[in-house]
Order: structure tokens, then C-alpha cells, then sequence
């Protein structure tokens, strides 16, 4: 059915469809309507779970895991401070192995205090152990909440489902929302192989010395490398049943385009206007939208980069002292490799700041001039 | 009657039989904590799962792949005791088992200090949960620091002889009571009886309970191995650590009233911790004491 829904419904519709049984979440700007339309969704019946209403993000994440390994499908939403409370325990539900599914609003970091858009909250819990996967519309946020509990749950890994801060999350778009029995198809309930229960009693996370952890990690990293196929082939069955393929990266007129701007969330989809209009000029432009960010689509991305002559990346996000994050990332994946263009990096639309098709524009003016990056980070709509 | 049964009749078990800790287990000679750990699970039976955080049972327990337990064990983070629990009862119940009793089992620093927060948050929604606070008065899991639990006058590792504690122990029962929780006890590994009759108790009520069990540790308190039971019998019996139950917030009943209350002085004098002090300092200890108990009895009334 469609439906005209803003980015936080888009998260509460998919943890409603994915049948979530336990809830446990504490409200920040801008994530409050995710919690708020599921509280009701659990109050009118219409969703048959227990909301945990509790008293922060840090016990939101504790109680997610201990419903998780108790055998309970755990959901919840955070943004930015709250996403860095649960910091401690985005490592326990990773390390742990339970397939919690979160979405988070990507939101600046204070200080200041910042309500607006930018990347940092969430690319500091990179090395977590948790799936990212970045979307760009209010389609694909529903869609991808569903996908990655069936991801997370065949591999036990937690996934977070990340949108912008207003530009999505508050943002109504028509959303076509899944039908609940075909969800019901794609999604079987969560039955994990062992879990907490006197009928089986075991000890779950107790001290591991030196001789087995590096195993315990291994496996994570070993299972992490799996889910890049599994993305896609969950991706290709999603299509299958709803007519919308799911995967890890979404090339826009990348097959012939010479100069590719790299992007992520809801740039993403600014950046294609501004490919559209760099054709009309007579710029062979395209973009690769990094949509799975952990894990790295690798492969996908040389495949797209090897085709083109020059790549932009576009951060909206900063490691101060390395960079844009997204940059690094995908230098790193064509290192050493034969064939890959030379890359830039920028970095647009901190805290908030509007990234337009102008800025886009300029981007590519920049880049297009020059024959190598000069700079580690050319700065887009700064005022210096 | 023949002179076997006799005999027989003398040894009335007076504790459950059962037995779900096993030895084995990594505890020091004397600990406390462990003989708090077996009468609970001898109240409880199988049917219970712990959340244990960092404390000095998440080692006790025995490292991966061991276990000294035969109940279930979600080994979570150190502040999160309650809200681990609440989210197993939730994911418990979601999924059929509405009869296995959750249990977080928490050292005082993971209670008193750190786990005080989400603590506060699950009894505040009475969530359907046995918090046990197993309190040694430091952090000795880590080598005896000061904890909010750690008694006036008190040597630690972080409140040297020099400068020993100078602020009373935290009141962590009556925090409890403010949220008006259905059950809150207080409990001795010195009166197993009374510990697995509030247990019990407690089991059949719906909503948060709180056990504040005293556990002597004889290698953070420096007292004897041997002494651990008789230490924590003195505790009850000058009142230092009285047993009592809160029911609702507000209905005290005190479980032992003492009709000879012992002084405090011949407690103190068997742990090293507590060497240092001076007359003085004892009779303030002592002062402090029968405040409390006052306090209490007058609760009662």
C-alpha cells in the first residue's frame, strides 16, 4: 500500500513489518516519531511486542541485547549523544553475536549543540562490528529495516540503518509500504540456535583468555566477510517478492560516465541531479552511492571505479587529521590496484549545511581542473 | 522409635537440598559472595537465568568454557545489570516463558555506583525482576578500591590509612524504597534461613524486588578465611547490617529484633580494614550504629 510517510515512520513501518518483539528506547531529536508511532503501534495491538521505555540510550542497547539473546527480535532507533552513550554496548551486541537491528539518525555531535545532519555520530562506530548500511530514501529505509533483520539474523550481526537528520528523516516521501504477508515470506522468525533458556543452561560471555578470543573474533570477521554475497542475494529475493532490488551500492549512469562523484545517504540523490545537468553540459558524469558501508563493498566499488577516469568523493563527515571518512575508505580499496582513477576528496554539508546540486557542481569544477588531488581535503561551502 | 531415626530426626534440613553451584568455582577462601550465590539458587531452583555483571562473580563463575552454575548466565556490562534483566524477561516473555525467574546479580560498585542509573530506571517501571546487590563494601574484584558502599572509617586501596573514608556508606535500601518497589530485603549469608525464606518470598512476587545481601570478603577486609560467617552473625547482631524487609515502600518489618544488641567494637577488631581506628573513631562508628537501628525500629512501628 502506498503511503506518503516521513523517514522515522519509514523506521517504525519496517520494525513493525519485520514483526519486532522487543522494543527498548529512549526519545532524542530527531529519532523521537520512530519510538513514538512504534509505542502506539504496541499500545493499539498493531504491533505484538513489549516497549521498554527506558531511561537511556545505554539501556536501550542492554536491553536489546538481553531480549536478543533470549531469543527475542529486539529493535531500536537512536541518534548522535545517544548513539555514542551506547557506545560500550554497539561492542557487547557485535561481540555478543546478536542480530539487534537499529536505526539511527545521522546527527553533528555537540559541542555545539547540533540537531542538524552530518555523518560523524555514526562513522565513529565503524569499528563496532555492526553492519552500516546508508539510505537515501524513505523507500529504502522500510525496505532496508526488513532486509536487515534477515541479514543480521542469518549471520548474527547487528545492523544499523542510517538516514539523515531532516532531509530524510523528516522528510515525507510516498513510500510503498511491504504487504505484511509477503514480509512474513521473506522474514521467517527469529529462532537463534542457542539462547538463554534453564531448559539449556549456559553462560554466555564469561572471561576468555588469550587462548580463545582471537577465535571468537576471527569468526566475526570471517562471518562480516560474508555478508557482502548475502546483501546481494537478500537483495535479489527482496526484488523478487517486491519488485525493488536491494544492494550494496547504487550506480547511477556510472557504465560510461568518465568523472563519478562518490556519495552517500540523501546526497546521493542530489548528486544525480547534478549528474543529469553535468550530461546536458557535456560531462560524462555519474555517481556510485555507497549504500553498505560495513561491510565495505570492495569489489563493487573497483568495478564501478575501474570504468571511470576521475572519482569525487563527498563526505559529509570529517576524521580530523585524516579526512573524510567515505574517502579513505574507498582509497583504500583501490590501492595497489591496476586500472583506478585518480581520487578526490571533499568535504560538504557539516552540522547541517545544505549540500546542493551546486555544490556538486563545484565539485566537479575542482576536480575536473586537476590532474591529482593536491590536498587531502578540499573543503565545499566553508567560510574560511 | 528406633535409636536411627532419632538420630535422623536431629538433622532436619532447614535449606533446600538442591544444589545448582558446583564447586570448582574461582572464588577466594572465605568469600562471601558465594555462600550468597548458593542460597539464592537454592531458593530459586532451575528455573532461573542470571545477568551478571562485572563484579567478582563474573569470575567466580569460571572462565569460558566453564561454568560452576547450572542455571543460565548472560554475562552483560558493568552498568548494566537492570536493564540486561529487563530486557531478558521482555524477550522471556515475548517468546512463551513466562515462568523463569530473572534474576540481576550485582556486586555493590556495579550497584551502589555505576549501575545505580539503570537500577533506578527498571524499578521506576517495576519491571518484573530480582535484583541482588551481594555487597563486599569495595570494589574487590578489582583490588579493593573505595565504592560508595565502602563503610565510614574503611581502609582500601584508594582510601589508604592516611586518608580513610570519611563519608558514611550509601543508603542504598531506603533509595530503593523512594521508588516504592513491591519487595526490598535485606539479607546475611550469616542466616541462610532467613535469606532463602525471603527469597522464596520474593520469587512469588510479581514486579521489581531488591535483596541487599551482606557478603564479608575476608581478602579485601583482611580478616580470616574462617571468620567470614561469624563476622557477617556480629554485622546482624550490633546492628551494623540489620535484616529487614520493605514491602511497597513504606511497610518495614524488622526480621531479627535484637534484645541484646552487641557492641560494635569486637566486629571491627577482627578486620584489618578497619585497624587503624582509633577509640574514638570506633565509639563514632558505634554512634552511627544505634542511629541507624533507632531509625529503623521507628520505620517499623
Amino acid at each position: 500500500m502506498k503511503k506518503v510517510i516521513m523517514g522515522n515512520h519509514a523506521l517504525s513501518y519496517g520494525a513493525m513489518l519485520s514483526r519486532a518483539q522487543v522494543i527498548a528506547a529512549y526519545p532524542i531529536t530527531p529519532q523521537t516519531q520512530v519510538v513514538e508511532l512504534l509505542s502506539e503501534m504496541c499500545a493499539d495491538g498493531t504491533l505484538d511486542a513489549q516497549f521498554i521505555k527506558v531511561e537511556s540510550e545505554h539501556s536501550a542497547m542492554a536491553s536489546c541485547i538481553g531480549a536478543s539473546v533470549a531469543g527475542a527480535r529486539a529493535f531500536t532507533a537512536t541518534s548522535a549523544q545517544g548513539l555514542a552513550l551506547m557506545h560500550e554496548m554497539l561492542h557487547w551486541a557485535a561481540g555478543g553475536r546478536h542480530p539487534i537491528v537499529m536505526g539511527n539518525i545521522n546527527r553533528s555531535m555537540a559541542p555545539g549543540w547540533s540537531i542538524w545532519t552530518d555523518q560523524n555520530d555514526s562513522l565513529s562506530e565503524r569499528d563496532t562490528g555492526w553492519m552500516q548500511f546508508y539510505c537515501g530514501s524513505n523507500q529504502e529505509v522500510v525496505d532496508t529495516v526488513i532486509q536487515a533483520f534477515k541479514v543480521s539474523e542469518t549471520l548474527m550481526i547487528p545492523a544499523m540503518v542510517i538516514l539523515d537528520a531532516f532531509a530524510l528523516s523528516h522528510t515525507y516521501e510516498v513510500v510503498d509500504v511491504p504487504d505484511q504477508a509477503l514480509v512474513d515470506k521473506y522474514l521467517p522468525p527469529f529462532k537463534p540456535a542457542i539462547k538463554l533458556t534453564p531448559a539449556d543452561p549456559r553462560a554466555f560471555g564469561g572471561l576468555t583468555g588469550s587462548e580463545h578470543y582471537m577465535e571468537l573474533r576471527y569468526r566475526l570477521e570471517k562471518d562480516m566477510e560474508k555478508a557482502p554475497a548475502l546483501i546481494e542475494e537478500t537483495g535479489r529475493e527482496f526484488g523478487k517478492i517486491f519488485g525493488r532490488d536491494l544492494g550494496l551500492i547504487d550506480a547511477y549512469m556510472c557504465d560510461d560516465a568518465d568523472f563519478l562523484f562518490v556519495t552517500s545517504g540523501t546526497a546521493g540523490y542530489t548528486a544525480r541531479v547534478a549528474v543529469d545537468e553535468l550530461r546536458r553540459s557535456g560531462v560524462k558524469a555519474g555517481n556510485l552511492r555507497i549504500k553498505a558501508f560495513r561491510p565495505f563493498p570492495f569489489d563493487r566499488v573497483r568495478e564501478v571505479l575501474g570504468k571511470a577516469k576521475k572519482a569525487a568523493v563527498v563526505d559529509r563527515n570529517c576524521s580530523y587529521g585524516a579526512g573524510g571518512i567515505f574517502y579513505q575508505e574507498v582509497k583504500s580499496a583501490v590501492y595497489g590496484r591496476p586500472g583506478m582513477p585518480p581520487l578526490f576528496g571533499y568535504i560538504a554539508g557539516l552540522g547541517g549545511r545544505d549540500i546542493t546540486t551546486d555544490s556538486f557542481k563545484e565539485v566537479a569544477a575542482d576536480a575536473l581542473a586537476k590532474d591529482r588531488a593536491d590536498e587531502e581535503i578540499v573543503w565545499i561551502g566553508v567560510k574560511k | 522409635m528406633s535409636q536411627e531415626a532419632k538420630k535422623e530426626k536431629k538433622y532436619t534440613m532447614t535449606l533446600p537440598a538442591d544444589e545448582l553451584m558446583a564447586c570448582g568455582h574461582l572464588a577466594c577462601q572465605g568469600c562471601g559472595a558465594t555462600l550468597a550465590m548458593r542460597y539464592m539458587l537454592k531458593a530459586l531452583g532451575q528455573k532461573t537465568i542470571l545477568c551478571i555483571p562485572a563484579c567478582c562473580w563474573a569470575v567466580i563463575d569460571g572462565p569460558y568454557p566453564y561454568s560452576s552454575l547450572d542455571v543460565p548466565i548472560y554475562h552483560c556490562a558493568f552498568e548494566t545489570a537492570a536493564s540486561t534483566a529487563t530486557g531478558v524477561k521482555a524477550g522471556l516473555e515475548m517468546t512463551g516463558d513466562t515462568e523463569t525467574t530473572v534474576v540481576a546479580w550485582a556486586g555493590d560498585g556495579g550497584t551502589f555506583d555505576i549501575g545505580i542509573q539503570a537500577l533506578s530506571g527498571a524499578a521506576e517501571r517495576n519491571e518484573d525482576i530480582i535484583y541482588v546487590c551481594y555487597d563486599n563494601e569495595a570494589y574487590m574484584n578489582t583490588g579493593i578500591q573505595r565504592s560508595s558502599a565502602t563503610p565510614y572509617g574503611a581502609w582500601t586501596t584508594t582510601t589508604p590509612v592516611k586518608h580513610f573514608k570519611t563519608r558514611p556508606k550509601k543508603d542504598i535500601v531506603a533509595i530503593m524504597a523512594a521508588h516504592r518497589i513491591p519487595y526490598i530485603a535485606t539479607a546475611s549469608v550469616s542466616h541462610p534461613e532467613d535469606f532463602v525464606k525471603k527469597m522464596a518470598k520474593a520469587k512469588a512476587i510479581k514486579g521489581t524486588r531488591f535483596f541487599h545481601v551482606y557478603a564479608p570478603c575476608p581478602t579485601g577486609w583482611k580478616s580470616r578465611p574462617d571468620d567470614t560467617v561469624k563476622l557477617a552473625r556480629m554485622a546482624v547482631q550490633n546492628a551494623y547490617f540489620p535484616l529487614y524487609e520493605i514491602e511497597n515502600g513504606d511497610k518495614v518489618t524488622v526480621n531479627l529484633k535484637l534484645k541484646d544488641k552487641k557492641p560494635v567494637a569486637d566486629y571491627l577488631r577482627l578486620q584489618g580494614r578497619f585497624r587503624h581506628l582509633t577509640e574514638a573513631q570506633v565509639a563514632a562508628v558505634q554512634t552511627g550504629v544505634d542511629e541507624r537501628w533507632q531509625r529503623l525500629l521507628k520505620s517499623a512501628e
